[in-house]
């Protein structure tokens, strides 16, 4: 096992595989009356977190303490990060207070990878700027493969901004990795030219969600990132919902089997209607249980052993 | 001044290999097993059979299955992985974690028998009750081992023996079975005697 998880591609389909395999026996801890394991006792977890989050924050928590770790939530408002500490200087405190594993959120694309080479600990990516959010397309994978039974060979349409969206790269970089075969969907203006080329030879990219629609067995609609955007990349959020947005008559021309997927916070009514996001072929919802499985296999994978 | 290593006058010896239980033999010792978990639970009523992985679990389905031939009787059969409660996890690289399937019905109130091929230091049995204690509250817990070889570091004992075997630490005992590696056998490969 490796001893970071920076980035989707980290993973080769053995040790992405073994991922999911152990995220499937820790779902099975979320039955019981005691949900809790001894495996990672006495080691500690810092949250590292200079970036609002929700259900990552929330799931990794969960995820450190069913497996007996101790926490440490750290967030930039209300810390020493307001007084113009750097994040070196905040790695090293962490370091000083004997973290095993850092578990970090930054809007700065790349800050995960440079935290790796200060710390002794292992690095968790739990999204950065633009660029990947590995646990996230980790659970994603798992919840394709417990709902459709298989990864290699699924068609995957990624769709919306993925300009901004680091879900997207690391979903890219790990799908192609496991056999998925995905296709870029969004207007041109929030596409990079040449992404597919530079992050999975094979991805293809389209403009138009609808021709993409009847061949694909899952749909992934990503989060239109408002914050992010400090440009007009589109005329207007309702011609964006009209032509890029998944509603019921495009949920319709599905295959039968597809599933619906969307890594949350969602836009109701822009992205996706809430007739899409609440039907049966959603995995909205299961994708935040998923989320906790998947974080206590990374987790137990890292920490667990003596892999120093 | 260093000499040259002096030329050893003999070959390095072999390790011995000895068979203990032969493919028969393990099958008639499971049969003991069973008919003394029927004898010793008076008909193996509100039982329940856990089998350790890797070879725990065959075992398990194989005593169940003998005791539903000598009685008829379906005594319900679950996996527990014991991995995560181990309390060595650290001083090696991360373990794969296997399966714990907890048959329908659960173990609360029932008398759990847990089953393993070898029982040696004690420490997988250790770690299976503490598996156990995070899965359900069972009435009573036993143990049923395919071999004992001796060398316990806890206060732990089997109540049910296939078979003794004294042994030395430079020994070791390997089991293997038909379902996880093709025949039945128990074997003794040996330090030096």
């Amino acid at each position: 096992m490796i001893k970071h998880l920076l980035s989707g591609g980290d993973l080769d389909a053995d040790a992405a595989t073994e991922i999911l395999d152990t995220a499937a026996e820790m779902a099975t801890v979320a039955g019981r009356e005691i949900k809790k394991l001894p495996a990672l006792r006495g080691r500690t977890v810092v949250n590292l977190f200079y970036e609002d989050s929700t259900r990552t924050r929330i799931s990794f928590e969960a995820a450190a303490k069913r497996l007996s770790a101790d926490v440490i939530n750290f967030s930039a408002k209300g810390s020493s990060v307001t007084k113009g500490e750097s994040l070196k200087d905040t790695a090293l405190t962490l370091q000083a207070m004997g973290a095993d594993a850092v578990v970090v959120r930054h809007p700065a694309s790349g800050a995960p990878h440079r935290l790796a080479n200060w710390v002794d600990g292992s690095v968790v990516n739990a999204g950065d700027g633009t660029h990947e959010h590995p646990t996230q397309a980790l659970l994603d994978a798992y919840t394709m493969r417990s709902r459709l039974g298989r990864l290699a060979g699924l068609s995957v349409a990624v769709v919306g901004d993925v300009l901004h969206s680091r879900v997207a790269r690391s979903n890219v970089l790990l799908l192609s990795t496991l056999g998925a075969k995905v296709t870029l969907v969004g207007p041109p203006t929030l596409i990079p030219v040449d992404i597919a080329a530079a992050l999975a030879p094979g991805t293809d990219v389209s403009y138009d969600l609808d021709s993409a629609l009847p061949n694909v067995d899952v749909v992934m609609m990503l989060r239109v990132q408002r914050e992010r955007m400090n440009d007009s990349y589109f005329p207007s959020a309702r011609e964006y919902a009209r032509r890029y947005g998944l509603d019921g008559p495009r949920m319709r021309r599905l295959p039968e089997h597809a599933i619906v997927m969307h890594p949350g916070p969602m836009n109701r009514g822009m992205e996706i209607t809430p007739e899409v996001a609440d039907s049966p072929r959603s995995t909205i919802v299961e994708q935040v249980t998923n989320g906790v499985s998947v974080r206590m296999a990374v987790l137990y994978l890292l920490l667990g052993g003596n892999n120093r | 001044m260093a000499y040259p290593p002096a030329a050893r006058s003999s070959p390095p010896r072999q390790p011995s290999v000895k068979v203990i239980l032969a493919s028969a033999d393990v099958q008639r010792v499971v049969d003991r097993i069973a008919h003394q978990i029927l004898e010793k639970t008076q008909g193996a009523a509100d039982t329940v059979l856990l089998g350790i992985p890797t070879r725990g679990a065959p075992l398990a389905r194989r005593l169940a299955s003998r005791i539903s031939t000598f009685e008829d009787i379906a005594v319900p059969v679950g996996v527990l992985d014991i991995t995560l409660y181990r309390d060595d996890l650290r001083r090696h690289a991360t373990r794969a974690i296997g399966p714990t399937q907890v048959p329908t019905g659960g173990i609360d109130g029932k008398r759990v028998i847990l089953v393993d091929d070898v029982l040696f230091s004690g420490r997988t049995v250790r770690a299976a009750l503490d598996a156990l204690n995070d899965v359900g509250r069972p009435a009573s817990v036993q143990l049923a081992v395919l071999v004992d070889r001796g060398h316990r570091e806890l206060p732990i004992r089997a109540d049910y023996v296939g078979k003794n075997i004294p042994t030395s630490l430079a020994e070791s005992v390997k089991v293997t079975l038909a379902e996880t590696d093709g025949a039945d056998e128990v074997k003794l490969y040996g330090g030096t005697r």
